[in-house]
């Protein structure tokens, strides 16, 4: 049940476009006491689905940049694979303030800088 | 100039995906809005096309590292996609500025607690 009600909420989250994942992986620690990993490759498998119907949308409103898009994730599957080696090569409790420390920052950011208009 | 931009901001979204398996989206969607100068809408769909393929190399690391619970994950999918359809439907009826501070402030303490 607890996991229902983590995946509901951060769904809610995700589905308004603020970061359904920094929400459902420090939750799904500390109400699970799953590791850490754990909870990372959990919140990785349960995008894909969310990520893929978003995705139609957004091709159908024909809202995105596909040059931009490209370069990015090129650049990006660099990153990805060099830091997913990194997280299964430490400690769960490292990664676990790693990502705190990555709240953190994100929090910070949230907090004094998001002036946009969406 | 830009390509270095591009260069840095695709790294760094690709790294906080890998490496924490979350959060690439919010990088990603912030380098391309404060950064590359896009508009919010354009720069929150290209987020998904761009962290959909990293997704799947950082997922395909975890797997062969042996960390995924498919269990778990099916049950909060299932639940997350309800809760994605209900998140869309409000982002309409709550302002969002005053929804991403107490996101913010959600996360902070979060934070505080995985460090101590």
């Amino acid at each position: 049940m607890v996991l229902v009600i983590i995946g509901f909420l951060s769904g809610i989250v995700a589905g308004m476009g603020i970061g359904g994942g920094t929400l459902l992986v420090p939750g799904l620690v500390f109400l699970t006491g799953i590791s850490q990993h754990a909870a990372q490759g959990i919140n990785l498998v349960v995008f894909m689905p969310v990520a893929i119907s978003a995705l139609w949308v957004h091709i159908k409103n024909k809202r995105i940049n596909y040059k931009m898009a490209a370069y990015l994730s090129l650049m990006g599957a660099l990153g990805a694979f060099c830091g997913a080696h990194i997280a299964i090569a430490v400690p769960s409790n490292a990664l676990r303030k790693g990502f705190g420390i990555f709240l953190l920052v994100v929090g910070c950011l949230e907090l004094f800088s998001s002036r946009e208009k969406s | 100039m830009k390509f270095v931009k591009i260069l840095v901001a695709g790294i760094l979204t690709g790294l906080c995906n890998g490496l924490f398996g979350a959060g690439g989206g919010m990088i990603a969607v912030y380098s391309m809005i404060h950064l590359l100068k896009m508009e919010s809408h354009e720069a929150h769909a290209t987020a998904i096309a761009v962290i959909l393929p990293l997704t799947i190399i950082s997922g395909f690391v975890y797997f062969r590292g042996g960390f995924i619970d498919w269990h778990m994950a099916l049950k909060v999918g299932t639940a997350g996609i309800v809760g994605g359809a209900t998140g869309a439907w409000l982002l309409g009826r709550i302002p969002p500025y005053r929804l991403r501070k107490i996101f913010g402030v959600f996360i902070i303490v979060a934070g505080l607690r995985m460090l101590f």
